[in-house]
């Protein structure tokens, strides 16, 4: 039996499982449209290699992915582009974002699949692999898989099969229904960091799980833990500690102290890809809440979840909305036009009676419970206080951006305050200040290097009078040497021969026969003129002469 | 009783060498309360302040010669934050004075547009390309919005153009809920 740690504080919501869990997944109907984002995880947004009006294979690249922190779209199923075009996407502000809409033809045709063996494949490309394949975390942060993956030096693997949020059962699921294909997956990520460890963490309120993955794991080198049922767990820092008993240190990520964590759903996405040549298509999704039939999917990508809460038998008579997510961290959206993005685990249909509206907040009492109930040991009460006041600088120094917005804090908040909603505000304030502050870092530095140039520019004018003006008087002084400055500057073609000789009364000859030649030069485009045109040029030339006389002498030297 | 004198007469004509020496050595080159004023003020350079530049304000407020209220872009908090910075108390926008507006790029139509490089010229930050008698156009991520090049137009091709807000400039609302009521 392994030691178990704790993490600190951590809260015991209902848990709202058993609705999704009995029944075993099925897969989704094909929907009519499927709305891909282009931005379905963390970093760049892909961008689309198809164009509207064509027709595309499943599993065919629809976006690729846009510098190293990013993933690939694929089209989940064959059919035609409709539009590339804003379209609404599951996001807290509503706005739209660029989204391919996908016509599906019904065929299902397949592109073309490269299954690899990973054993023979470098480890670079392996992870080219996992990006063009659109794998990203599947526990609901999805950061790109494979930037987690790129370090050598990882002693522990964790899989997290925690999934501690309330209602969400699809890595339940997950677990039981495909342990060996997980258990695959989970080889090819230990094979990609050559971890000495793998741990895979399920939480004890999910036992047909545990027993499925043991009876996978056995005799794989891989460790099946079960870990006490407490939210959140499934927080990738709070599990290794759970597991490892090392703490991610403030700021820090995981491979910080040698440990790199994937969800086991992310795992099966990979053996999936490596093994089956098969990108990120689809994923699991629970459809519990206030619906006739609660149970998990396997739905495509872009699949709107108003057709999802259809296949599990429509919503109740008193249904008002959604949940993307669990209840403690979920996004609440009143559009059932929402497609399934990769981030979204889990759809709870609200009802005022699973979810009665939240009583009205009263004022802050300090009496801590929050701090008691923070499981990234923070102190949520006064990271309130100072986000209620926007002393953001304050905030900073009491750590706001090791919060991880679990929600417990909240969920045990006596006065019902949305804390959450302040820490959420408080970052998005302090990152919109930073990208200001960096603006305005960079136009300094335009403005700055611009009136350096005009600087400069004024110096070189002045320069060059100067030098013009010495040169001038010294001509007047001393003709000889002003006659030579010139020839020295003159192009080498007129005066390269006669440069061996080197002597000053050869200069001298030289810069006449430069000069001669630079006449003969000014004089070739003046044959075959007329009469009319000799005339104006002997006039223009007549006012040149009297302007250069008339040019002051003592700073304009007439140019030859 | 003399050698105490003598010892205190000692003490401070070493004390005053030393003092003497590091005014000399340590001397900090340029007022440090100007690079200050300057990193809190937005850099636009927009000049809304009566000055050709941000860091002349800078400059100014140090001396004590500018208010603190005279830079729109940077918007009340900006105000705020110089307040702060000076320990001097927050003083709003003047009545009738420049006001904060929402943040705005240029835009030079480019079919009016005759290259005449006049607001190559204006603008503080080169955030405009192009050549005499080539079309000019704008480099909207390095544009502060600072009008500048607006005047001197002769055809009046340039526009400000609001930005619009997007995902990435997306921000979380303050929470406003209700407080029950007492009774």
């Amino acid at each position: 039996m392994r030691q178990l740690f704790r993490f600190h504080g951590g809260v015991h919501p209902p848990e709202h499982k058993l609705e999704s869990s009995t029944l075993p997944s099925t897969n989704a109907p094909l929907p009519g449209t499927l709305v891909l984002p282009l931005h379905q995880h963390i970093g760049a947004r892909a961008k689309p290699l198809v164009q509207a009006g064509e027709r595309v294979l499943k599993g065919q690249v629809l976006a690729r992915a846009e510098g190293n922190l990013s993933a690939a779209i694929h089209a989940p199923t064959s059919g035609m582009v409709e539009s590339i075009a804003p379209a609404a996407v599951p996001h807290p502000s509503g706005m739209a974002d660029l989204c391919i809409t996908l016509k599906p033809d019904g065929k299902d045709e397949w592109t073309e699949r490269a299954p690899v063996d990973y054993r023979a494949l470098p480890k670079e490309q392996l992870l080219a692999r996992l990006r063009d394949g659109g794998i990203v975390g599947l526990g609901g942060a999805t950061f790109p898989t494979h930037m987690k993956y790129t370090a050598g030096a990882v002693q522990t693997l964790v899989l997290n099969g925690a999934e501690c949020e309330p209602w969400i059962t699809t890595d339940d699921r997950l677990m039981r229904e495909r342990a060996a294909e997980i258990v695959q997956g989970i080889a090819i990520l230990r094979h990609l960091v050559g971890a000495a460890e793998t741990l895979v963490g399920i939480e004890d309120n999910k036992p047909e799980a545990i027993a499925a993955m043991q009876q996978a794991c056995a005799g794989r080198g891989i460790d099946v833990v079960s870990v006490p049922t407490l939210y959140p767990t499934g927080g990738e820092k709070q599990l290794i500690r759970i597991l490892t008993g090392k703490e991610v240190p403030s700021g820090g990520r995981p491979l910080n102290i040698g440990v790199t964590c994937s969800n086991v759903a992310t795992a099966y996405a990979v053996h999936r890809l490596i093994n089956h040549g098969e990108p990120m298509l689809s994923r699991m999704v629970t459809v519990t809440g206030a619906v006739k039939t609660p149970q998990n999917f396997e739905a495509l990508l872009g699949t709107p979840i108003a057709d999802l809460v259809h296949a599990a038998g429509g919503a109740l008579p008193d249904a008002a909305g959604y949940i993307l997510g669990g209840p403690m961290m979920g996004l609440h959206v009143a559009d059932g036009g929402l497609p399934v993005v990769k981030s979204t685990n889990c759809i709870i249909v609200k009802s005022p009676q699973l979810f009665p509206p939240a009583p009205p907040a009263l004022p802050c009492i300090r009496c801590a419970r929050c701090a008691q109930a923070c499981p990234a040991d923070l102190q949520p009460q006064e990271l309130y206080w100072f986000a209620q006041s926007k002393n953001f600088g304050k905030a900073q120094e009491y750590n706001l951006f090791d919060c991880i917005e679990c929600g417990a804090c909240a969920y045990v908040c006596p006065s019902h305050i949305p804390l959450v909603q302040y820490y959420r505000f408080a970052k998005s304030e302090i990152w919109a200040r930073e990208r200001e502050k960096s603006a305005a870092d960079a136009a300094r530095g335009r403005h700055e290097f611009r009136m350096e140039r005009a600087e400069r520019d004024k110096r070189e004018k002045a320069e060059k009078l100067a030098q013009k003006e010495r040169a001038a008087r010294e001509a007047r002084a001393n003709p000889a040497p002003a006659e030579a400055a010139p020839a020295a500057g003159e192009p080498s073609q007129a005066a390269g021969a006669q440069q061996q000789t080197a002597a000053a009364a050869m200069i001298a000859a030289a810069a006449e026969r430069a000069r001669q030649q630079a006449t003969q030069v000014q004089a070739k485009n003046t044959e075959n003129l007329t009469a009319q045109q000799q005339a104006d040029i002997q006039e223009i030339e007549t006012r040149r002469a009297k302007i250069r006389e008339m040019a002051h002498h003592d700073t304009e030297s007439p140019k030859e | 009783m003399l050698a105490a004198l003598y010892v205190m007469a000692g003490i401070a004509v070493v004390l005053g060498a030393v003092l003497g020496f590091s005014a000399i050595r340590f001397r900090v080159e340029g007022n440090p309360l100007v690079d200050k004023i300057d990193a809190v003020l937005p850099q636009t350079q927009c000049g809304q302040c009566g000055f050709p530049g941000c860091k002349p304000y800078a400059t100014a407020i140090a001396n004590g010669e500018a208010e603190i209220n005279r830079c729109p872009p940077g918007g009340e908090d900006g105000i705020r934050k110089l307040a702060e910075l000076l320990g001097v108390e927050f003083k709003p926008f003047a009545e009738g004075a420049a006001q904060p507006k929402p943040k705005a790029v240029a835009f030079i139509d480019e079919n009016t547009c005759i290259g005449c490089t006049l607001c190559l010229q204006a603008c503080p930050v080169d955030a405009i390309t192009g050549a005499a008698k080539q079309m000019h156009t704008i480099i909207a991520a390095e544009c502060t919005g600072c009008e500048l090049c607006v005047p001197p137009c002769p055809v009046d091709c340039i526009s400000m153009v609001p930005v619009p807000q997007s995902l990435q400039s997306w921000k979380w609302e303050y929470p406003v809920f209700e407080l029950r009521r007492a009774a």
